[in-house]
């Protein structure tokens, strides 16, 4: 037995080493650059753009991942350095912080709330770098700090009516990841929606997985378990759901894949729909991109980039930025696929809805909503 | 060999020899890590019985001891880990494309890449050479202290329940309720400077230790496997705290974030060194506990009845050794070790309680404790390694742009080699323990039947 084994790894090692050696050849017959050439940069500006990450990675598909981006663009069309540091763990974020500040960042970016304490001491500590955070509102935030923030239930208004107006079950859902405040004002937003539907229709709309009064619902314990956002939404589905949010980043993966399955045998008519949040999920998710009535969507990588220019020009303030339907910070995506579905006069009255939220003349009120 | 042959064959035997067959089974279990209470810890997990010992030169010793595996561990992981580095560069993978025109440029990449990489991270934890002042230069060294803390602390909680005989996955679960209950105190009571503190480390070694006795009692009494039981309190702290954090009692005033509010400034560690680092007295609460631990385990008579315990139940049974309180009492002190490293984290660096409090510590502490070969001595130095590896990857990320991954990569192999010593022998050509005595063939792995 030990002799085969012995045998069966000279052999798997022989032919993994003419394996390597082929690709190796076969990737290694380019021509090589000039000498010393070639390589000068067109003129960078020495501003220097940092982010850190809060435990999720800059590939949570949520708004670290926004944020990063917003950078990557500022890079290139501003010409910008930039910087970046992931936060494995929240134990990083100080020394990640910090190691920001002493490498001679202009501007630091952290992202979320848990990185507000952080980013308040060093913003404090430090005058002379600018501070800015995504999702984090603090009035203790000294003059250096511009929050940025977004009053998503705007958006989520206007996809809860949506999805009211689409239903055909009379029956929408929506669940989060985690109950706190980034994720409740989609769900309080959406339930508005839903509600000002019943309301200016006479109809009853119900929406399961999230109660506003009571401010709890269908959470399911974090942004990691894709295999639970499907359990959740095949429930959701089994109750009659035909519209469906999750607001919980990649876990809304597992209701695109819940949603192909139980639409695989179903008639176009009955098809359950998906509202994506945060990015366009019709460009991001790839799969199921069919099913994705619309997306709420929260621009972070436009603010973030904004914000930088606008510092790189000398005009920083701690005013804090945020994001409505009026500056387009957050909007409601495209139709895409689905546009047929959705009647010309629905499309009228969320045209009609989105200008009296912005004229103010119909109220979306979230406890989560920045202030 | 059934278990009732090996029972019956140590039973024959404790009656003839004593204290020379209990330890004798000890290794035959793959429990290496027994050893009389006079031998010093260093030796713990080296040979066993005197008479052999005497019979290996110094030479021996070192090639076929446990802690040149584990040092030899450490160096292929960063090896490995370096050469992981090299492939994952843009430089490397560009030069690579005309590898067989100009050989050199990739080559010189790669080496320049992952030289660059462990700089840094050398850069970023021991001793920064490019610091504006001297504090600057030995920042990284403080903050290399700062982050072994809890690594320490929650090691050694592994580590002492591995001497027992008892798997302890579940320092995460104890660090959360040891850091929650402390942080309550810290927050929701207002004392005075001293008084306060110390009611916080208590809270924190209470929080731990009533989450792992709960695992020693239910395995003492029902039998229930103490992996399965850590791992699942692991997710019930973790619910609990995500739980307790959405209550108004554990947030903020006007705010719902998860969040708590900030321990009040007499229930931090104060600073070692001031304001300009990180360093707190928690490190200091780490040594202790090193040396309490070494004491517990190598001069008291509760240390002996564990690692009899550990080494052989049924022979501590035979010797009027409760097994029950054995088990009992060596998760109680686990867990409140590991919840010390809670109380390090809340009262320590960061001063609030979230869910994230934990970091990745108590599943870490796994690996120190085993790197450390479950001597406290040695859980302290694998505790500062891997806490050097954590701090200097901050910078190694920062400075050269190397993924902070690469950090997780070379612990994991770590635990990887050191799971597999005829491995890393092998790669070093290194003489099997016991081949030159022509004596026992094969040597258990440290803390191995723990496993």
């Amino acid at each position: 037995m030990k002799k085969s084994l012995r045998a069966m790894k000279r052999s798997t090692g022989l032919s993994a080493a003419v394996l390597g050696a082929s690709a190796l050849v076969l990737a290694g017959c380019g021509a090589p650059p000039e000498e010393g050439g070639s390589s000068a940069a067109p003129e960078e500006s020495d501003y220097m753009g940092c982010i850190v990450s809060d435990s999720g990675g800059f590939d949570d598909r949520s708004f670290n991942q926004s944020s990063y981006e917003g950078l990557k663009a500022a890079e290139a069309d501003l010409g910008i350095q930039i910087q970046q540091a992931e936060s494995q763990a929240e134990t990083d974020f100080t020394p990640n912080v910090d190691s920001m500040v002493q490498s001679g960042c202009d501007l630091v970016l952290t992202v979320g709330f848990l990185l507000g304490d952080v980013t308040k001491e060093a913003a404090a500590a430090n005058p002379d770098t600018n501070f800015a955070i995504v999702d984090y509102q603090d009035p203790e935030f000294t003059d250096n700090v511009k929050p940025i923030v977004y009053d998503t239930a705007q958006a989520a208004f206007m996809a809860g009516y949506l999805a009211a107006g689409v239903s055909e079950t009379g029956k929408v859902a929506t669940y989060g990841g985690l109950n706190i405040p980034t994720v409740t004002i989609f769900m309080d937003g959406f339930a508005d929606g839903v509600a000002y539907y019943n309301e200016q229709k006479g109809e009853n709309v119900e929406l399961l997985g999230w109660n506003k009064e009571s401010q709890n619902g269908t959470f399911n314990g974090g942004f990691e378990n894709q295999g639970k956002g499907k359990t959740d939404t095949q429930n959701f589905i089994n109750e009659g759901a035909d519209v469906i949010m999750p607001v919980a980043g990649p876990v809304g993966l597992g209701t695109m894949d819940a949603v192909i399955e139980a639409n695989a045998d179903r008639p176009a008519e009955e098809q359950v729909k998906v509202i994506w949040v945060d990015s366009d999920g019709y460009e991001t998710t790839g799969k199921g991109e069919e099913y994705i009535l619309t997306s709420v969507m929260k621009l972070m990588g436009q603010a973030v980039e904004e914000v930088i220019a606008s510092d790189v020009e000398g005009n920083f303030s701690g005013e804090p930025y945020i994001g409505t339907l009026e500056n387009g910070g957050v909007a409601l995506a495209p139709f895409h696929d689905l546009d047929a579905s959705v009647p010309d006069e629905l499309k009228t009255e969320l045209e009609e809805i989105k200008a009296s939220i912005i004229s103010g003349e119909i109220k979306v009120e979230s406890e989560a909503s920045p202030k | 060999m059934s278990n009732e042959q090996k029972h019956e064959r140590q039973l024959s035997r404790s009656a003839a020899h004593g204290d020379e067959v209990r330890l004798e089974a000890a290794a035959e279990l793959g429990d290496g890590t027994q050893a009389p209470p006079a031998v010093p810890a260093g030796a713990q997990s080296g040979e066993l019985r005197p008479e052999l010992r005497e019979s290996q030169t110094v030479l021996q010793k070192i090639m076929t001891g446990n802690a040149l595996v584990a040092v030899l561990a450490v160096i292929m992981s960063l090896f490995l880990g370096g050469l992981l580095i090299a492939f994952t560069d843009e430089r490397v993978a560009n030069s690579a494309s005309y590898f067989f025109a100009r050989p050199s440029d990739m080559l010189g990449a790669a080496w320049t890449a992952a030289s660059d990489a462990y700089l840094a991270l050398f850069q970023g934890s021991v001793f920064n050479w490019e610091g504006e002042s001297f504090s600057r230069m030995v920042y990284p060294l403080t903050q290399t202290l700062t982050v072994a803390t809890p690594l320490i602390c929650a090691g050694l909680g592994v580590a002492l329940a591995f001497r027992a005989g008892l798997f302890n996955i579940g320092a995460q679960g104890q660090i959360i309720i040891g850091a929650t209950l402390a942080a309550w105190v810290g927050f929701s009571w207002h004392l005075p400077v001293g008084l306060h503190l110390l009611l916080v480390i208590i809270a924190g070694i209470i929080g731990g230790a009533l989450w792992a006795g709960i695992v020693g009692l239910l395995k003492a009494k029902t039998g229930a496997h103490e992996v399965i039981l850590t791992i699942m309190l692991n997710y019930v702290a973790l619910n609990l705290v995500l739980y307790l954090l959405t209550t108004p009692a554990f947030q903020r005033p006007g705010s719902s974030n998860p969040i708590s509010p900030q321990l009040d400034e007499t229930a931090r560690y104060p600073l070692l060194f001031g304001e300009g680092f990180r360093l707190h007295w928690g490190f200091i609460v780490a040594i202790l506990a090193t040396v309490l631990v070494w004491w517990l385990l190598n001069r008291s008579t509760i240390g002996f009845e564990l690692r009899a315990v550990g080494a052989n139940p049924t022979a501590a049974r035979t010797a009027g050794i409760s097994v029950t309180k054995g088990y009992v009492t060596v998760m109680v002190i686990a867990g409140a070790l590991a919840g010390l490293a809670g109380v390090a984290q809340v009262a320590g660096t960061e001063g609030v309680l979230t869910s994230g409090v934990a970091a990745s510590f108590g599943f870490d502490a796994i690996t120190v404790a085993l790197l450390g070969r479950s001597t406290p001595w040695g859980t302290f130095a694998a505790g500062l390694l891997f806490g050097a590896f954590r701090a200097g990857g901050v910078t190694m990320q920062t400075a050269t742009g190397t993924s902070i991954d690469i950090v997780l990569v070379v612990q994991s192999l770590i635990v990887l080699f050191i799971a597999a010593p005829p491995l890393v022998r092998s790669v070093f050509r290194l003489p099997e323990p016991g081949a030159l005595r022509g004596r026992r063939n094969r040597k258990p792995a440290t803390a191995g039947g723990a496993a």
